[in-house]
């Protein structure tokens, strides 16, 4: 009997990478754009889902893979607006992994233009997996407060974009939404950052507009 | 949050190299944590504590270590690990800095009996 120590250096995230970028090269192929929302639960992805829904009716496709713990609730809100939507239960695990969202992408229709991955309601965990998105935004609502972004800090590193959510509820919860944008700019200067409120419209044309043109990015790079 | 799935994924590592090496035993882990890596050292070893039972790796010692977020700064050239809750250059104070090192997880040695 011997002892040795061997150098292994394996990236214990290198599974979902590899995933992830076969997610990516998919969607880039079909000239999908892959959208990964992450937030604090009940910080409105699912309403800003509905809404865009709404928005983009008659002019972009979308589809929607929920993530969450338990339940199909989010995937039927969705469907109700007469969007495929997918929901992965994860059971307990605290955050979406991309072979789930491989599993499902076969089923995705081909025509589409916008899938949205609407992650399990957390701040922490979602951040460390890729999901072969081209874009993700941190979704964060007036409620949470201000001081969240440098508290947590590897969400707002991870994204492209921070959405301020529930705009209309500023002026009665101590909610300052430049403070909240400096704070995240100052972890990843370049964030593109909307104030939205779902319920009143305010600030969706806008998020919409940088969508479209995401899309149109993506698509003339594949040209 | 996520550590079990974390071992999860050290334990696939340590069959794999096992099988390779036709060891009987694994007797020590050595991982790198990044600091910003969303990974808690703690819950890490709680976690390996409760896997390992039962396993070739059950007598097996984890050692963990925890790699600092090290920050390249594109304007001046500079490089440095990061003090506290700051994304800026420690050199020119620019902003624009990248993380070179300290977001992954990596499982960097083990030991095996043969």
């Amino acid at each position: 009997m011997s002892t040795k120590t061997i150098t292994v250096v394996r990236d214990l995230l290198a599974t979902n990478k590899e995933a992830a970028a076969a997610i990516r090269c998919e969607l880039r192929r079909r000239g999908i754009l892959g959208v990964n929302l992450l937030s604090s639960p009940g910080s409105g992805k699912t309403t800003l889902l509905e809404a865009l829904a709404d928005r983009f009716r008659g002019r972009f496709r979308m589809a929607v893979i929920e993530g969450d713990i338990e339940t199909e609730r989010d995937a039927e809100r969705i469907r109700r607006k007469g969007i495929p939507a997918w929901q992965i239960t994860t059971g307990g695990a605290c955050h979406l992994e991309a072979r789930m969202i491989g599993k499902v992408i076969g089923e995705v229709p081909a025509d589409i233009d916008f899938l949205f991955i609407e992650n399990v309601g957390n701040l922490v965990c979602p951040a460390s997996y890729d999901l072969g998105e081209d874009l993700r935004f941190v979704l964060l609502s007036a409620p949470e407060g201000d001081d969240k972004p440098a508290k947590y800090p590897q969400a707002f590193l991870s994204a492209d974009g921070l959405i301020l959510t529930k705009a209309d509820l500023v002026p009665y919860v101590p909610f300052d939404p430049a403070r909240a944008a400096a704070e995240a700019l100052a972890i990843k200067p370049g964030l593109q950052v909307f104030t939205v409120s779902a319920l009143r419209g305010e600030g969706l044309d806008r998020l919409a507009e940088f969508l479209a043109e995401a899309l149109d990015r993506q698509r003339s790079r594949r040209a | 949050m996520h550590e079990l799935s974390l071992i999860a994924s050290v334990f696939e590592v340590l069959e794999e190299k096992a099988r390779e090496h036709r060891a009987t035993r694994v007797t020590a882990v050595v991982l790198k944590v990044g600091a910003m890596s969303g990974a808690v050292p703690d819950l890490l070893e709680a976690a390996f504590a409760s896997y390992k039972k039962g396993t070739l790796a059950e007598g097996a010692r984890l050692e963990i270590v925890v790699v600092p977020v090290r920050l390249r700064c594109p304007d001046c050239g500079g490089e440095a690990v990061r003090e506290e809750a700051d994304f800026s250059c420690a050199g020119c104070g620019s902003r624009r800095v990248e993380i070179v090192e300290g977001r992954d997880i990596f499982v960097e040695k083990i030991e095996l009996e043969t």
